[in-house]
């Protein structure tokens, strides 16, 4: 599929960069249009995919989250979330609502039930000691619908 | 990310505006316990009407402030929540537990 325009952002695993990702996605995605709920869905997404890279991923350590976001033809927006973290053993489980490993810092176990309900896609591969990919698509509305 | 709280006569109204996310969801909790374990509000309303953004750690914050609040004898109301925030509560069922408007 034709990629029309893309970016790459690379992050601190700080808490505080999970701002900074949202803002990132809202401005490159201003030359698609979106609607402000779909503009609303991508960011909670991208926010739920690099809290838990940083939260989960880079729980006993530090590293970098690159975020990459892609428009592609038929106004298809392609979302990466990588992280080279701790990784996940059973993603089927982590995939499952209200499962958590982190329920001191008060994390609901929702944050891939938020990814999957706002966005039409979502993949996810993470290899032990290796790190997570969290892969998002999502098609928005076009301007005669 | 703001926080305001006016106390009354057994009611509390906390005053959020900005981004509910991880990272300030952090500070928002400790505040808010710390008013909690002080006051002991019959009622504790949190008001989201200048709330611009939430991820699912807003879920995560109500939550842990209704148990809080209700170990305290006291109750949670959460009010002036915008249609799109509401989509995310509703994916966790928190509406059973803790009133929502």
């Amino acid at each position: 599929m034709e990629v029309k325009n893309e970016i790459k952002f690379i992050m601190p695993s700080l808490s505080v960069n999970e701002a900074a990702a949202r803002a990132v996605v809202s401005s490159f995605l201003i030359q698609a249009d979106p609607t402000v709920e779909e503009l609303s869905d991508i960011r909670t997404a991208v926010s739920e995919a690099v809290t838990n890279a940083i939260v989960h991923g880079y729980r006993n350590s530090n590293g970098n989250v690159e975020l990459t976001v892609k428009l592609l033809e038929n106004r298809e927006i392609y979302i990466r979330i990588k992280d080279r973290g701790c990784g996940i053993s059973d993603v089927e489980k982590a995939m499952e609502p209200l499962f958590t490993t982190a329920p001191e810092e008060e994390r609901s176990g929702l944050g891939f039930s938020v990814m999957e309900s706002f966005m039409d896609k979502l993949k996810v591969k993470s290899n032990v000691g290796k790190g997570t990919t969290v892969v998002m698509r999502k098609r928005l509305s076009s301007h005669e619908d | 990310m703001k926080m305001e709280i006016k106390s009354g006569p057994g009611t509390a109204t906390a005053m959020l505006s900005g981004e509910i996310d991880h990272h300030n969801a952090k500070e928002l909790r400790s505040q808010l316990d710390k008013f909690i374990i002080s006051v002991q509000p019959a009622l504790l309303i949190m008001d989201f009407k200048n709330i611009t953004f939430m991820d699912s750690s807003g879920i995560g914050l109500i939550m842990g402030r209704s148990k809080l609040i209700k170990e305290c004898g006291g109750n949670l109301e959460v009010k002036n929540t915008q249609p799109y925030i509401r989509r995310v509560l509703r994916l966790s069922g928190i509406e059973r537990i803790v009133k929502i408007t």
